[in-house]
């Protein structure tokens, strides 16, 4: 069979098996709508943010990105899973713990304000909202070339998929397509990868692989990366592992881009509403450590597959003459997502780090999928490639959609609009923004307005300077005041968004000379935080202390969540003989 | 009364047991990622483990295994002092 009846076979397959489950998982509730009725074992629930935190770009654009990067593909691989450390030691838990559905409702209940919430809830629809119009616009990506449909089509044919389990199955239907779509796309990555990691170093596990020697060709026998960064500098690009030399980004940049993408991942709606779908607090930490490994079973794999990509494309390419290419170089070039041009007019491809003699340019996206082609796989592993990268993309718009449908419903018009509303009249108006979400994001996907690649590179940073500093100090210091936080978030998102508009929109010709501290638009969110952190302590040391009940809420997400004895909590300032009254009558009523 | 100061006396020792293992894990997450990956990364790339320059290893590669490593400690050490204080 040829690479296209596979892909249609295996496509549709895989959208069936996602139907089905939707079906199977209606659900009638506004708690089933939005926390999925919180029975979800932590495993599954690993698996579900496995897929809902790996998006198209983990899965199609970031081991090519990585390969021709190199050593700064630290700041990804790191960052994206660096924060689950955050995530799991010092929010998920206690987001659990303290139950309800959305993340503004924490931050509102935390924070006695009508007002943060409000604007908690319009920082997770604006973030998720540039997040989902890039995975639309993924399906369409994977659609016309792998089924040669147009882009257009095939984000409807996305939409409808999506439509049809968010809306039916709310969180409950999410979580279980998530499953399914997380083992799609992780045997996606892996039997392509320990394909290529055996034919080229004999190792069949590609984190081995990758410090393995070469089995064959012009460097046998030489370990594969030493071999790579000797490629790199006799073709004049700078060494593959080396870290911080010309051509590469500085020491201080790097270090910035990734503490920002660590936060900003532990700040992320999308991510933090999956754990309100376990059962308990310990619940949450074990489905994090879940997470992680699913997560990691990617993005260990995916810095090999970046070297085994660039080794191959090099000595495939390199020196070869046009005439005598092998076919997916020409599948590609009609994509135009590779091209060769011939400059010194010698009918041969030079490939080289100095501009003006390079012959070959190739976009980073084709790496992960043209993989499969270079290195000769059958053609249903280049289809499970392509279905892959269409659960990746899928499992993330799903998710998000759900944060948007749950802020607009529960956080704007149930808490502000309509208080009275009763729970089957919210169900039926969540169900009908989540429609309207996935209609207007395939509208965006189709036609992506200019703002939207330029955000969503700093939705991280964004998320880090205005979620992280709020959440962890609402669970780890009872004294935070109101007004603190406001100021805090309002501050660190500010100067953050501000000095992104500086470089990125006023002064896009200004280059690294003019960075504050050498910290590049994309890490200065690490900035945003710390200012965030100061104004919010500063700010809470000038203002009276939260009403006692709002301490006892933050002493009560801090035990374990079936903590049964009589608990007693001791408030920082004001009358502790009243506070200890108050939570006894509190606790015999329960 | 007496049994509420205990109780308070053992919700305390729980909530500054988890401090103390927070403490620990966040300096030990700091020193596998930034520290050995960024910080260090020159230096150590001068050592090499099999075909890898070590700091570029942990940059790639050891920080996460220990990021998972790390979760897995702290989930189970919180179920272990969760479990003793329903105890009581």
């Amino acid at each position: 069979m040829s690479i296209q009846t596979w892909t249609y076979v295996i496509v549709l397959a895989t959208f069936a098996g996602y139907a089905a489950i939707a079906i199977l998982s209606r659900v009638r509730s506004t708690a089933g709508f939005y926390v999925a009725g919180r029975g979800v074992s932590p495993l599954a629930n690993g698996m579900a943010t496995g897929a809902d935190w790996m998006s198209a770009a983990s899965f199609i654009s970031m081991a090519g990105l990585i390969s021709f990067i190199g050593y700064d593909g630290t700041i990804y691989l790191m960052g994206w899973t660096g924060g689950y450390v955050l995530l799991a030691l010092l929010l998920a838990p206690y987001l659990r713990k303290y139950g309800k559905f959305t993340v503004p409702e924490f931050v509102g209940d935390r924070y006695y304000s009508q007002t943060a919430r409000v604007v908690a809830a319009f920082c997770a629809i604006f973030v998720s909202f540039t997040y989902v119009c890039g995975q639309m616009r993924g399906v369409g990506i994977v659609f016309s070339r792998f089924l040669e449909v147009p882009i257009e089509l095939g984000v409807v044919i996305g939409m409808l998929v999506v439509l049809s389990y968010a809306v039916l199955g709310g969180m409950r239907g999410i979580t279980y397509t998530q499953v399914a779509q997380y083992v799609v796309l992780i045997l996606a990555y892996l039997i392509p990868a320990g394909a290529i990691s055996y034919k080229m170093t004999g190792q069949v596990i590609p984190q081995i692989g990758f410090g393995s020697a070469l089995a064959d060709g012009p460097n046998a026998g030489v370990y594969l990366l030493e071999a790579l960064d000797q490629i790199h500098r006799d073709l004049g690009f700078p060494e593959y592992t080396a870290a911080f030399v010309a051509g590469k980004r500085s020491q201080i940049d790097v270090l910035a881009i990734a503490l920002a993408l660590m936060a900003g991942t532990a700040g992320l709606p999308h991510v933090l509403i999956r754990f309100y779908t376990v059962p308990s607090a310990s619940g949450a930490r074990w489905s994090a450590f879940w997470a992680l490994i699913f997560i990691g079973l990617l993005y260990t794999s995916a810095p090999a597959v970046a070297t085994f990509a660039r080794v191959n494309l090099i000595q495939t390419l390199h020196d070869t003459p046009y005439t005598e290419v092998p076919p997916w170089f020409s599948n590609w070039e009609q994509t135009g997502l590779i091209a060769f041009d011939d400059k010194d007019g010698d009918g041969r491809i030079f490939y080289s780090g100095d501009p003006a003699r390079n012959e070959l340019e190739v976009d980073r996206d084709i790496m992960v999928l043209a993989n499969p082609e270079i290195a000769e796989l059958p053609a249903w592993v280049v289809a499970l490639v392509a279905a892959g990268g269409l659960a990746a993309a899928l499992s993330t718009a799903a998710g998000l959609l759900l944060v948007m449908s749950s802020s607009v419903s529960h956080d704007l018009w149930k808490s502000v609009i309509r208080p009275d509303m009763s729970e089957a009249n919210e169900l039926r108006l969540a169900r009908v923004i989540a429609g309207v979400a996935v209609v207007v994001a395939g509208y965006f996907g189709v036609r992506p307005p200019g703002f939207v690649s330029e955000v969503v590179a700093f939705a991280f940073g964004l998320a880090a300077a205005s979620f992280f500093p709020i959440l962890v100090l609402g669970v780890f210091s009872r004294r935070t005041t109101k007004e603190g936080a406001i100021a805090g978030m309002l501050v660190g998102i500010g100067s953050t968004a501000a000095y992104i508009i500086y470089f990125r929109l006023l002064h896009p010709e200004l280059g690294s000379d003019a960075w504050l501290f050498g910290i590049s638009p994309q890490g200065i969110g690490t900035l945003g935080m710390l200012v965030n952190f100061a104004v919010t302590l500063g700010v809470t040391g000038l203002t009276e202390a939260p009403p006692a009940e709002v301490q006892r809420l933050v002493e009560q997400i801090r035990l374990p969540s079936d903590y049964e004895g009589v608990h007693i909590p001791a408030p920082v300032r004001g009358d502790s003989a009243h506070g200890i009254a108050a939570s006894q009558g509190a606790d015999s009523s329960r | 009364m007496l049994a509420q100061a205990a109780e308070r006396a053992e919700v305390a020792r729980y909530w500054s047991a988890n401090l103390a293992i927070l403490g620990v894990l966040l300096v030990t997450w700091f020193t596998v990622s930034v520290a050995l990956g960024i910080l260090w990364v020159q230096p150590l790339n001068r050592l090499r483990m099999g075909g890898f320059p070590l700091g570029f290893w942990f940059a790639h590669q050891g920080s996460i295994y220990a990021f998972i490593v790390l979760i897995l400690v702290y989930a189970r050490y919180m179920d272990r002092i969760e479990a003793r204080l329903r105890k009581r």
